[in-house]
């Protein structure tokens, strides 16, 4: 008869030795990574829901809030610029946008998807300090647990655009949904790319993270959420301008979801072959988002002596 | 022969210490960046191999890089030079509740923890009326973890530690937790760990804890490897690293130049001598039951007024098994001055078998110490094998009694 000893003795003699900690290899260590984060996607769904239930534990409206700021923000514009700037459609301004308020709650619900994972990303590693300095775990768990509970407020945001669409009698039906997937896939490749390379920059220059709101800021008013393409069009339609304007991912995902979402811009500007430049975009956003994990794997082997 | 779980070959770790870290600072010194950096070795050429199944305690004094081998064995350092490889699966208690998030309750917690730690969700199901059995805090485990007394936190901590199923445990002072029966159960537990099998690596500061635990330590200096050993020789190493550190310290204490600090008096302990009544040899063999004196000769080189002269009985391990001081013993000295000898007369010792060793002491009325000698002379006692322990006692079996 054998001890448990004996047994474990037999069974770890059996077992190759392993480099503690990460693995080294540039194309390798894709798959070794990928490998290591699926082994731990419990702990993972665990982080997304402490992220989720911690944010709005004690207070008393809890979830509410996370939804407060998106609504207080489409209030805002929809007053400010589409009442008193005029930029929505009415009788008296027939050359504005229809629907104002569906058009503007479509982007802001984008927008705040991805500068939800931006931002949350970019602090992770710097928050999570504790644990990356006591335990062994693929840091990468900390920025992808951010777009967790990130993509969790997003889908409550989206019903209720949804919920509203139906409300103003614009449901979106049929073929439109296809810029959907594509649009979000961007979305959601684009910002976990930035987030998980500006998490692991942070950690060794933690001016990023007061830069990455300012350039959020910039961002935000260079895509089309509160003003409409068109707009932009009249002004620089043919120049270098209008290429790099639609260059820019935001842009391009925020106008695929307008053409799912605001069905009342049905007869409205957009640029040409917008499905084809969003399939591009999200070939090269998944090259971005494996350049930035490697990099991220590079820079992660010092977190624990950085932070 | 058991399989090695752990190689660490050659390995160095060098910290660089920066002086800034906002990036107008680094734009401003970019070009002079290397004057605001410093090396610091943590690690030097540190080779070691731990078979399965071995206890092996890291020692050594604050900074010298025990706990940084830890984190490299753990993976969470990546060393600069040189590997560590592993075998099998590992857990590292490097500080206890580390995944605690104060917001989630007890139950919560312990599932995440559990999960950080490398269980799977379903194993957790499996142990978790164990562990909250463990951690004797049923009545709170649906209570947010801020609220608990750091005494609940770390139970629970600890409880969810040792349920998961490592081959390989990495523990970093975190053993001294919870009251008395809480640690030993702990304690308990680890033994457990050992009989079946798993090796465990630890870093304290409490060598009472490597002499009972580990069938190993290695003790660490400033990054290097000083011993590695069976913990009697190991501490020993260990201890006399102490006493040239403390020698130092005195030394630049009483240092002239240094005029701040309260001068000491210039005093030392210039011999202790270890006298038995039937053995000549210096270092004597004596049976339990015999008498020993302790000559010890102090050296003034200024007067010392109010003073007390002590003496120590120490084991292998440094556990002082018996002391005592002129004070203790209610005998005023007459003021110190020039060269004296004092004896000390120990009557019938009752010592357990082994080695010991003796330490003396001179302290001022106030209780500051100025002088020591802490291996002063060494005797051995040679019982009849009958008992085990620090004591001798004459014991004998009674047999069954009536109630």
């Amino acid at each position: 008869m054998t001890t448990t000893s004996e047994t474990r003795a037999a069974r770890l003699e059996d077992e190759p030795l392993r480099l503690a900690g990460p693995r080294p290899g540039f194309a390798r260590g894709t798959l070794l990574s990928i490998r290591d984060i699926y082994a731990h996607r419990e702990l993972l769904g665990l982080l997304v829901r402490r992220e989720i239930r911690a944010k709005y534990k004690d207070s008393t409206l809890g979830f509410f809030w996370s939804l407060a700021k998106p609504l207080a923000m489409l209030l805002v514009y929809y007053i400010a610029i589409g009442k008193f700037l005029g930029a929505e459609a009415s009788p008296r301004n027939p050359g504005g946008i229809p629907q104002f308020a569906i058009f503007i709650f479509t982007g802001l619900t984008a927008w705040q998807l991805f500068s939800d994972i931006v931002i949350g990303s970019t602090g992770s590693i710097v928050a999570n300090a504790g644990l990356i300095k006591k335990v062994y775990l693929p840091r990468e768990v900390f920025p992808l647990s951010v777009l967790g509970s990130s993509l969790f407020n997003f889908t409550i945001q989206l019903s209720i655009l949804v919920g509203a669409t139906a409300v103003v009698g614009g449901f979106p039906l049929g073929g439109r949904w296809l810029y959907f997937p594509l649009a979000l896939g961007v979305l959601i490749i684009f910002a976990t790319a930035v987030g998980m390379f500006l998490a692991a920059v942070n950690v060794y220059l933690r001016d990023i993270q007061y830069l990455v709101e300012i350039l959020l800021m910039v961002l935000f008013w260079a895509s089309p959420i509160v003003y409409s393409w068109a707009l932009v069009h009249d002004r620089v339609a043919g120049t270098l301008f209008e290429q790099l304007y639609l260059l820019n991912p935001m842009t391009q995902v925020i106008i695929g979801f307008q053409n799912v979402f605001w069905v009342a811009g049905d007869g409205q500007l957009v640029p040409e072959h917008m499905g084809r430049s969003l399939a591009i975009t999200l070939g090269v956003s998944v090259c971005l988002l494996w350049l930035s994990q490697r990099t991220f794997a590079r820079l992660q082997s010092n977190f624990a002596q950085e932070l | 022969m058991s399989p090695s779980v752990i190689e660490i070959h050659d390995v160095s770790k060098r910290f660089v210490i920066r002086k800034e870290k906002s990036l107008k600072e680094r734009l401003v010194n970019f070009g002079r960046s290397n004057l605001h950096k410093e090396d610091f070795w943590a690690l030097r050429n540190v080779d070691a191999t731990i078979e399965s199944g071995s206890t092996v305690g890291l020692i050594g004094a604050n900074g010298s890089g025990k706990s940084t081998l830890l984190k490299m064995i753990g993976g969470i350092l990546q060393p600069t030079s040189g590997s560590v490889q592993l075998r099998g699966r590992l857990a590292a208690l490097l500080e206890l509740g580390a995944g605690f998030h104060p917001d989630l309750t007890g139950r919560e917690n312990v599932y995440l923890n559990a999960s950080i730690l490398g269980l799977t969700r379903r194993q957790t199901d499996k142990y978790f009326d164990a562990i909250v059995d463990f951690s004797g805090i049923e009545q709170f485990i649906d209570t947010q973890v801020k609220f608990y007394s750091s005494g609940m936190y770390v139970r629970l901590a600890f409880a969810v530690a040792v349920h998961v199923d490592p081959d390989i445990l990495l523990v970093d002072e975190v053993l001294a937790v919870g009251d008395e029966p809480f640690q030993r159960k702990c304690m308990d537990r680890i033994r457990g760990f050992q009989q079946e099998g798993r090796t465990i690596v630890l870093v304290t500061h409490s060598l009472d804890q490597v002499a009972d635990l580990c069938d190993r330590a290695i003790v660490l200096e400033h990054g290097r490897v000083l011993a590695d050993d069976v913990p009697r020789d190991a501490l020993r190493v260990l201890r006399a690293d102490f006493e040239t550190t403390r020698q130092k310290e005195v030394e630049q204490a009483t240092d002239p130049s240094g005029t701040d600090r309260p001068k000491r008096p210039n005093v030392s302990i210039a011999g202790v001598r270890v006298i038995a009544d039937d053995d000549p040899a210096e270092q004597p063999t004596i049976a339990p039951t015999d008498s020993l004196t302790i000559e010890v000769v102090v050296d003034a080189g200024e007067r010392l007024e109010d003073w007390i002269l002590g003496i120590g009985i120490d084991n292998p391990l440094g556990v002082v098994v018996y002391g005592t001081n002129t004070r203790l013993l209610g005998t005023p000295l007459p003021p110190l001055d020039g060269s004296i000898r004092y004896a000390f007369r120990l009557p019938a010792i009752h010592l357990g078998e082994g080695e010991y060793t003796i330490h003396a002491s001179v302290a001022t009325g106030s209780g500051q110490e100025v002088a020591r000698l802490p291996i002063g002379g060494r005797f051995m006692i040679r019982a009849d094998g009958r008992s085990q322990g620090y004591l001798f006692v004459p014991a004998e079996f009674r047999g069954e009694v009536d109630s």
